[in-house]
């Protein structure tokens, strides 16, 4: 069974088209990174995962109808909507009595445990810590729960570095055990690429690029041209060339490294660099021109 | 749903509204106050209820608990009132409510254990507050008296302690049950409204008073409104006096209970008024479903 299925997934407030028939298989023990500009109907995708928002099209997790069935689905899912909506007014105390109270999977030793390496005390309320603490505290709830399928919407906006690393850590090594699914969605794409294991592109309410990271990685290649051999490449039909210290970098779909090398330096791309490449190009997107 | 997840969703509505609980101990001290301020002269006070007719005795000696009763269900009321507006509009306002939407608790839990602060645990933390107040006021009023000698088992001057607890409980559950839609109104706009919850619970049934009084020179929501709010007395007591000033210094006095359940449970005021409730509430689950952040 898929951890995630959609089948004509659509959202629209009013006229505005959120989610345009999106087609979507999440299988069990993928780290799917989600990647979008904003506005693009990530957050909708996800709330409608989540059983937040209606919506139009056929949508199971974990077999169930988030819409309908919320309460249950929560049993097995948990999810980091942003950093700020732990309740300012809970004490630290508070917020683990009561998750353990009406969760039956969590794990209380282990969220104590979690909290014990941290500078958190028990007795302090959610508005006294930092925003870096309060993503501590709500990872260390989170985690501590034994479910299947977590769902992180931009869990890191504004943490500093060192938390953000930290948070990412904790989730692969304290949690992740690819018995148990992660889909993500942050800007900060260049610190999850080396953790996921799909990545997809979603831009005004269509997925872009649907792909594994070695699909991806075999794909893909961007060539740093020697200036020599700048035309040459240009001629094999990049998607798209860049500058970068008056050195040419083409990024190719789907050409063979074979013919790249020759050309110059060969290497795989970063997530945001396609993403530039292929959302970026949308004339749509192009706000640089514009402005 | 279960009673564990209602449990600890009441129990979190409490720790998040420690008004519940204080105001009404709050309000329990200023009354502690003013009595014993005026139990300064409490044996004068004393030595001229005795000159009085004996069945006006009791009405004078109980006054001040009644009294101090009515403020504290006033306060509870309050308390209650606003608790409601802001159950389901604040934790939308703050965003935390894609927290509680993140565990395993219904919406259906959620609206019913803030429904039940109003319809269950107000009232009960009100009568509690209530006895235990009314016992400090006796045992003062037995020690000063005592200590000045005087006796304290005259038959007019006994407070009518078991009458006036009944009577309490009864009026407690009749109140409750009266303003059940009133608590289910204000929570459903709590759960619906994007800003200003109280002008919206309170100008959108104004303006269809004045509408009526302009439009057929009627005031027929009017007194319905107005019967809401303050007729669940005469609707559950037997006098038909309006509040309990008047009832407690009246002829009777306190040691009659005049309690009426027969009337009370055959008024169709308190069905329809149950009947609205229900659809209240029904209709705030719905909209906590639906609601996202604001």
């Amino acid at each position: 069974m898929p951890c995630v299925e959609a089948r004509g997934l659509r959202k629209a407030y009013g006229s505005a088209i959120a989610l345009d028939g999106v087609d979507l298989r999440v299988e069990e023990g993928r780290i799917l990174g989600i990647i979008g500009p904003n506005g693009a109907g990530k957050s909708t995708a996800l709330n409608a995962i989540l059983g937040l928002t209606a919506y139009q099209g056929e949508l199971k997790v974990l077999g169930r109808d988030p819409w309908t069935q919320r309460d249950q689905l929560m049993q097995d899912v948990c999810f980091i909507a942003d950093v700020a909506v732990l309740p300012r007014w809970m004490r630290v105390s508070q917020a683990l009595d009561y998750v353990a109270g009406v969760h039956q999977r969590f794990d209380r030793a282990k969220a104590e445990g979690f909290l014990d390496k941290t500078q958190i005390k028990r007795s302090s309320r959610v508005r006294e810590l930092s925003k870096g603490m309060v993503t501590q505290l709500h990872l260390a709830l989170i985690m501590a729960i034994d479910a299947k399928l977590l769902v992180l919407d931009e869990p890191t906006l504004g943490l500093d570095l060192l938390y953000r690393k930290a948070f990412y850590d904790s989730l692969l090594n304290d949690y992740f055990d690819h018995s148990r699914t992660i889909i993500v969605t942050t800007h900060q794409v260049e610190e999850i690429q080396h953790i996921l294991t799909d990545v997809m592109f979603i831009n005004r309410g269509r997925i872009v690029l649907n792909s594994s990271m070695e699909a991806f990685e075999a794909r893909y290649a961007e060539v740093m041209a020697k200036p020599e051999h700048v035309a040459a490449a240009r001629a094999l039909g990049p998607i798209h060339e860049r500058q970068v210290f008056g050195r040419s970098i083409l990024l190719f779909d789907s050409v063979a490294r074979e013919h790249l090398a020759p050309l110059g330096e060969v290497r795989t791309p970063s997530i945001a660099d396609l993403f530039v490449a292929v959302i970026g190009a949308d004339p749509s997107q192009a706000r640089g021109a514009a402005a | 749903m279960t009673p564990r997840l209602l449990y600890w969703s009441v129990r979190r509505e409490l720790w998040e509204n420690r008004s519940i609980l204080i105001a009404p101990l709050a309000a329990a001290g200023v009354v502690l106050f003013g009595f014993v301020i005026s139990a300064t002269h409490l044996p004068d006070a004393r030595r001229a209820v005795l000159q009085l007719d004996p069945a006006r005795q009791n009405a004078v000696v109980s006054m001040p608990y009644q009294l101090a009763a009515a403020a504290l269900i006033l306060t509870g009321v309050l308390v209650a009132m606003f608790y409601c507006l802001g159950a389901l509009h604040n934790e939308r306002r703050d965003r935390s409510i894609l927290f509680w939407k993140s565990l395993p608790v219904s919406d259906l839990t959620t609206v019913l254990s803030k429904a039940a602060i109003p319809l269950a645990v107000m009232p009960a933390v009100v009568f509690v507050v209530v006895i235990a107040m009314q016992l400090v006021m006796l045992i003062l009023t037995t020690v000063i008296l005592l200590a000045n000698g005087m006796s304290i088992t005259t038959p007019g001057t006994q407070v009518p302690l078991f009458e006036m607890t009944v009577t309490l409980l009864y009026g407690l559950v009749t109140l409750t049950l009266w303003y059940a839609p009133v608590w289910g109104w204000l929570l459903l706009v709590s759960g619906w409204a994007r800003r200003a919850p109280f002008l919206w619970a309170v100008l959108p049934p104004l303006a269809v008073c004045l509408v009526e009084k302009l439009a057929f020179d009627s005031s027929n929501f009017a007194s319905m409104l107005s019967n809401r709010l303050v007729g669940g007395f005469s609707a559950a007591f037997a006098t038909g006096a309006p509040h309990a000033f008047s009832r407690g210094l009246g002829s009777r006095g306190f040691g009659e209970p005049n309690l009426d359940p027969i009337k009370f449970l055959s008024s169709p005021g308190l069905w329809v008024g149950l009947a609205f409730a229900v659809a209240l509430l029904a209709t705030a689950v719905w909209l906590r479903r639906r609601r996202e952040p604001i």
